[in-house]
């Protein structure tokens, strides 16, 4: 099954991100888990993007103005929750910020 | 065969063999829904059949094969493409088993189906809602009545969390041995809910309600004999025992609490007392401790008593000491507490009472000022037993409780 990986984290999380993922990401390649990765430039860059009645509306900033804000996310695909959950808990940003695991619909 | 002894036989089947049925059918469909429909059928055609062709020897291994049998049917009427045949044709070869057959000869899958229902990812309502429907097989009107639910509600319960299960991954088994220690008191931790509830529930309450300590008593056998190394697991059955076996003794014809001071030790289950001190006796010797070998060991203090003078205090005094190490809580302080004013006298209890009272962290609960007054009360301080009293009695929240505080309050001689 495939999981989404949300790494969520408030301003101070930026600071980590430099730090890397700390072999994370090396250790569940070699795993065979993970399939896509990547970390976000800051919420306040994001633009956000809705059609209504035709129109385009655009708006700087992320959707939900939240402390928490999303900072990068993975693509894993793992046998059950169980090993998704663990290769989440594995992730350095666990110890300091959020690591929201969504199970993705079949493709 | 006359009916009734076969009707008395599928009860007695029911009871011991749904949740091994369900748990092998989830195994090989893979679909809990069918699981339990099928698991159902089979015990339909039992009522049908034994009357006539007898019970049979082994009633848990004719069980699981009318169910896949049953599940068979179904899967390949429904079948449509060969996808769907192939899964047919694989449950209808069921490999010789290797690990978990004991004598009756069939898989033991309700280890795993314990685990798959008391997952994390679930919530705690959702996976007492599935253990009682899965492993004790209470239809979701009984467990809706249980829990003081409407039966949609509760049904919508536990077909959201067996989506959840299906949806998310949640994986059907029992966790590899790394992730035991931190999974296995969410197992423990469903059961003794299951039973508080049950214990909690006052004499006039739904019989369901009360039998959730028979269900719960059932389930930690269960899970007791499945993980034979988990010193916790028979800590859990001994404490559970050793509690129960006080049940009858507990309330009296009114409905109030009885002290266990002032129970009736004759109405205590001697043989539930027997049978919790020999099963915590076996955990204790694989030196594994944990909180509810603990607690057990507390209870098997009191229930092994012949009189209340004949308590040994000071042990558990030190059993409290220790309970706090494994859940720091402070009503588990405000036991030690009382184990204390009991073991060395109330002069010894109370500074601890004050300390708790000065820490503000039980402000509001009336077990502490009642405490506080009973100390008094012992040490003859009447006036100020008198004033705890009545500040209990301001915070405690039923009638019996009122009532106790009011008899006691009486003895202070001061005017209620």
């Amino acid at each position: 099954m495939r999981y989404l990986l949300l790494i969520c984290g408030d301003e101070s999380a930026a600071a980590h991100a430099e730090e890397g993922c700390g072999g994370w990401t090396e250790e569940m390649t070699e795993r065979g888990l993970l399939q896509v990765t990547g970390g976000l430039r800051p919420p306040a860059e994001a633009r956000t993007v809705r059609v209504r009645r035709r129109q385009l509306l655009l708006s700087d900033g992320p959707f939900a103005e939240t402390k928490e804000q999303i900072a990068g996310l993975c693509i894993l695909e793992c046998a059950d929750l169980d090993e998704a959950i663990e290769a989440a808990a594995r992730h350095p940003a666990a110890s300091y910020g959020t690591i929201e695991v969504r199970p993705m619909l079949p493709p | 065969m006359s009916t009734d002894p076969v009707r008395a036989a599928v009860g007695a089947a029911f009871r011991d063999e749904w949740g091994r049925v369900v748990a092998t059918l989830i195994r090989t469909t893979g679909n809990w829904d069918l699981a339990e429909e099928c698991a159902q059928d089979a015990f339909a055609l039992a009522l049908q059949r034994w009357p006539r062709d007898g019970i049979p020897g082994r009633p848990g291994a004719w069980l699981t094969t009318a169910a896949r049998n049953r599940a068979i049917d179904v899967l390949r009427r429904k079948a449509v493409g060969a996808a769907k045949l192939r899964e047919v044709a694989a449950m209808s070869y069921e490999p010789e088993p290797r690990a978990g057959v004991d004598e009756s000869g069939v898989p033991d899958d309700r280890l795993r189906l314990m685990f798959t229902c008391c997952h994390p990812a679930l919530s705690l309502e959702a996976r007492v809602a599935l253990t009682l429907r899965t492993l004790a097989g209470l239809t979701t009107a009984e467990i809706a009545r249980a829990f003081l639910a409407s039966e949609p509600t509760m049904a919508k319960r536990l077909v959201r969390a067996k989506h959840k299960i299906q949806n998310a991954g949640i994986p059907y088994r029992v966790p590899p041995a790394h992730l035991l220690p931190e999974r296995t008191p969410g197992v423990l931790g469903v059961l003794y809910l299951l039973f508080n509830e049950g214990y909690s529930a006052t004499a006039g309450a739904d019989l369901v309600r009360q039998n959730l300590c028979a269900e719960a008593i059932r389930l930690a056998r269960v899970l007791a004999t499945l993980m034979p190394d988990e010193a916790e697991a028979a800590g859990l059955l001994a404490l559970m025992l050793l509690h129960d076996a006080r049940r009858a003794a507990r309330l009296d014809a009114r409905g109030d609490l009885v002290t266990l001071e002032d129970q009736d030790r004759g109405t205590w289950d001697a043989a539930a007392i027997a049978e919790g001190v020999r099963v915590l006796t076996g955990a204790l010797r694989r030196e594994e401790p944990g909180p509810y070998q603990v607690q057990a060991a507390i209870a098997a203090c009191h229930a092994t008593a012949a009189t209340p003078a004949d308590t040994d205090w000071a042990q558990i005094a030190a059993l409290y000491e220790r309970l706090a190490r494994f859940l720091p809580t402070p009503v588990v302080e405000l036991n030690h507490a009382v184990a204390v004013g009991m073991a060395q006298g109330p002069a010894a209890g109370l500074p601890l009472v004050a300390a708790l009272e000065a820490s503000g962290k039980l402000a509001g609960y009336h077990l502490l000022p009642a405490t506080r007054a009973d100390l008094l009360r012992r040490l003859g301080r009447l006036p100020e037993a008198a004033v705890a009293y009545r500040e209990a009695l301001e915070l405690a929240s039923t009638d019996a409780e009122r009532r106790f505080l009011r008899r006691r309050l009486a003895e202070t001689g001061g005017p209620a």
